[in-house]
């Protein structure tokens, strides 16, 4: 198969005479860094980069047409698929707009298990993200500190709902399973050990000089781009627009929670560098653990699930709804035309938006720097692909 | 500014064009005449008391039925926090819609999914190529009457039920 208008470039005449090349190359569709399968058509003058490509689609599951024929139940497990390093954020958008179309009220108790599943999520998902940020750029301990403490909240997560990946744990109108016993007692005790550990993480990389310089200044994402591209969640704090659906558009119980907005402010490099978007994410996973600590404190009693027909038949009509996964602002549209199986449905994902910016920002940077850039970003490719 | 506002403020200055409003819809929409939608689109961006920087997405919809197809903008203002959704229909037949890209940036990559997976054609959009399938690609998937090809390159797209 050809791509069209990827042809290798004609050969060029230097002033010195000297005869330059423009090189066409590929990176992908499986390498290490591209997280998933994805392929860059790089067009390089040297180590310098004309352009990088983006060419997506390797990992198209066609979840949207697959809803379309499973009916609104059973698409859940699929929901997983869409971003499975944060599934619990697919199934918690997926049930919301189900939700929304029915007008259906989430028991208080369920709400709290989704948000402390959802939070518990962010942080193993923010740790995949900043592990094999460093990773690609060349240090290979960090990684496995990361790893560490991920593993132990899919142990958790895995008590929680039996899965240590694609979860399924939440339901039109609440959540699978109350929290086994004996959870908060361990989850607390991960969190005390989690805290301190991220301190060690930011001592160990945050600080370190090579690291920030490899980081530092590369790949500058200006706030009016950030918006025009509508990149959301961490890459947008990271370019200084201090916006986050939990705080500015609450759902679920977000608005009983207190916890901070982090946003880059540029101390070390520039406001939307790779840099402040590895810096905000190490931020927000503080913050998680703070809202999973106040969720055990004030959840209520009571049930997990409002009672839901088995054949559930929301009104014709159609509902958008957005979320704060952990790659930003995510979005599901859903149109219902009466029956049991949804008419449409289509997720818009933060990866999908932070890949259609690569092409403009990659122009000019260095070949090596590319790949500190598709991390910083936190490009998932099955939720671009979908 | 609340729908109805927004939507006062469109029929003000559009007349016509707004063909129609659905202002008691769990999320109230605005439909406009598709030739009209990039300067819809730009007084919406434009003005600084609606301020709609941000496409927060767009999709299309396949009404079979009724004969056309739907393509749907989620606009979100991050200055003024409010939000409206516009529409505009095309035929199924030769859907075509002027693009937004122009606009807001977003759309380039949004409007290259709903032509790969609906076949709606954006004119004056910058690099309209297939997204998701691959460019040989027959047919587009998401339409009501697509029928999923028997093989593609000469790779069968059946199988044999596992459970037996």
């Amino acid at each position: 198969m050809s791509l069209a208008g990827y042809e290798v470039e004609v050969q060029q005449v230097g002033d010195g005479g000297l005869r330059t090349e423009e090189m066409t190359l590929n990176m992908g569709p499986q390498h290490p860094s591209t997280h998933g399968v994805l392929r860059f058509v790089v067009k390089a003058d040297g180590e310098v980069m004309r352009e990088a490509i983006p060419d997506v689609g390797y990992l198209h599951r066609s979840i949207e047409k697959i809803s379309e024929k499973v009916g609104y139940h059973g698409f859940m497990p699929y929901t997983d698929r869409v971003d499975y390093v944060a599934a619990m954020f697919c199934n918690q958008g997926w049930a919301m707009v189900c939700e929304k179309l029915a007008g259906l009220a989430v028991p208080k108790r369920a709400e709290y298990c989704r948000v402390i599943a959802a939070e518990l999520n962010r942080i193993s998902s923010h740790l995949v993200s900043v592990g094999t940020m460093v990773l690609d750029i060349g240090a290979i301990t960090p990684f496995f500190h990361a790893f560490r403490e991920r593993e132990k909240i899919n142990d958790l997560l895995e008590e929680l709902c039996g899965a240590r990946l694609t979860y399924n744990y939440m339901r039109i109108g609440g959540v699978a399973w109350d929290l086994p016993p004996g959870f908060v007692e361990r989850t607390l005790a991960f969190l005390d050990r989690f805290e301190p550990m991220l301190d060690e993480f930011d001592d160990l990389v945050s600080v370190n000089k090579i690291y920030v310089e490899r980081c530092a200044n590369v790949g500058v994402v200006s706030p009016e781009a950030a918006i025009n591209y509508n990149l959301v969640g961490p890459n947008l704090r990271g370019s200084g627009i201090r916006y986050d659906v939990r705080r500015d558009e609450p759902y679920s119980v977000y608005p009983e929670l207190e916890f901070n907005v982090p946003v880059a402010t540029g101390e070390l490099g520039t406001v939307g560098d790779s840099y402040a978007r590895y810096w905000v994410r190490m931020r927000e996973m503080e913050e998680s653990a703070r809202i999973v600590r106040q969720c055990f404190k004030q959840m209520p009693d009571g049930p997990v699930i409002a009672k839901v027909p088995r054949k559930f038949k929301p009104p014709a009509g159609d509902a958008y709804i957005r979320l704060e996964s952990a790659r930003g602002d995510m979005g599901w549209y859903a149109v219902s035309d009466g029956t049991e199986y949804p008419y449409r449905c289509k997720v818009r994902t933060g990866s999908f938006s932070a890949m259609s910016i690569i092409d403009k920002i990659s122009r000019g940077l260095m070949l090596a720097d590319l790949v500190t850039l598709i991390a910083s970003l936190d490009v998932v490719a099955p939720e671009v692909d979908r | 500014m609340d729908e109805a506002a927004i939507c006062e403020r469109l029929r003000a200055r559009f007349g016509e064009r707004v063909i129609e409003a659905n202002l008691t819809a769990k999320d109230p929409w605005v439909l406009v005449d598709p030739q009209a939608i990039v300067e819809v689109a730009r007084y919406l961006c434009d003005e600084t008391d609606l301020g709609f920087d941000a496409l927060s997405n767009e999709t299309g919809v396949d009404y079979k039925d009724a004969g056309y197809i739907e393509v749907v903008y989620h606009l979100y203002s991050y200055p003024h926090r409010h939000r409206l959704v516009l529409k505009v229909r095309t035929p199924r037949d030769n859907a075509e819609v002027p693009t937004v890209e122009a606009v807001w940036k977003a759309a380039n990559w949004l409007e290259r999914e709903i032509y790969d997976l609906l076949g709606v054609t954006f004119t004056g959009h910058s690099d309209l190529r297939r997204l998701l399938m691959p460019e040989d690609w027959v047919g587009y998937p998401l339409r009501k009457d697509f029928v999923e090809p028997a093989e593609y390159h000469g790779i069968s797209t059946r199988r044999e039920s596992l459970l037996r």
